[in-house]
């Protein structure tokens, strides 16, 4: 599903539980450059909420997201 | 950072159940690029304490020997007979992924979130300033927390 995308960086974020996906994730964005692309797992169900309204409030894109079984997939990049 | 969009929260409770909810939202805020702030008063003071003993008078001795503080030593606000729930706590939390307070500490600490202690509470629970963890802000009072409460779109009291 991801072939058309560039990844910059992988992170893996399975395991975790909240609040920790989003830390993860905001800590990553914040070193990589702007127009970063970074594609994360996860398998804390309750970032299918947590992801988009972190994108909306820090003002980062998400490009998308895809359940994959247990596992969540999903691609963001890094705005400003 | 956006100025006046950032979050401050009170930590007046020191139980393990409560501070835990308090550093989630406060990382989830830090997170989304907040400005964020963390005043410890009272009882919320145990959480960012050293855990080693204090008090100079026979009661501050007393209280520094009944909850020595430490993020670690707190316990829950329901169930913690004596230091039982807070072990049941921490094995479910660890069997269920959840991180521990000590964890969510240093993520808070690692994305910027301000810890302010109370120096009034400090005064009378009789806390000295080496007793509590590295990493913190100058103690301080209730205009400092004000202040950063008027730059923050919620302010919330846990």
């Amino acid at each position: 599903m991801s072939e058309e995308l560039k990844t910059d960086l992988k992170l893996n974020l399975e395991g975790l539980m909240c609040p920790m996906p989003v830390a993860k994730i905001a800590k990553a964005i914040k070193e990589a450059p702007v127009g970063a692309v970074i594609e994360a797992t996860a398998t804390d169900p309750g970032v299918l909420a947590d992801i988009p309204s972190w994108a909306r409030t820090s003002g980062n894109e998400l490009i998308k997201m895809e359940r994959e079984g247990k596992l969540v997939r999903f691609f963001v990049r890094r705005v400003k | 950072m956006d100025s006046n969009n950032g979050t401050t929260i009170i930590v007046m409770s020191g139980d393990m159940d409560k501070v835990f909810a308090a550093f989630s939202i406060a990382i989830g805020a830090a997170a989304a690029g907040k400005e964020t702030n963390m005043f410890f008063t009272f009882w919320g003071i145990k959480a960012i304490q050293k855990g080693n003993l204090t008090g100079r008078s026979l009661f501050g001795r007393m209280m520094g020997l009944m909850n020595r503080g430490g993020i670690n030593r707190i316990g829950p606000s329901r169930f913690n007979f004596f230091g039982i729930g807070r072990w049941m706590f921490k094995k479910m939390m660890k069997n269920h992924n959840v991180s521990s307070l000590e964890e969510l500490l240093k993520t808070a600490m690692d994305l910027g979130v301000k810890l302010m202690p109370c120096q009034t509470s400090m005064e009378v629970m009789e806390i000295p300033r080496e007793a509590l963890i590295d990493g913190v802000e100058e103690p301080c009072g209730v205009a400092a927390m004000l202040e950063r409460s008027d730059r923050s779109r919620q302010t919330l009291f846990i």
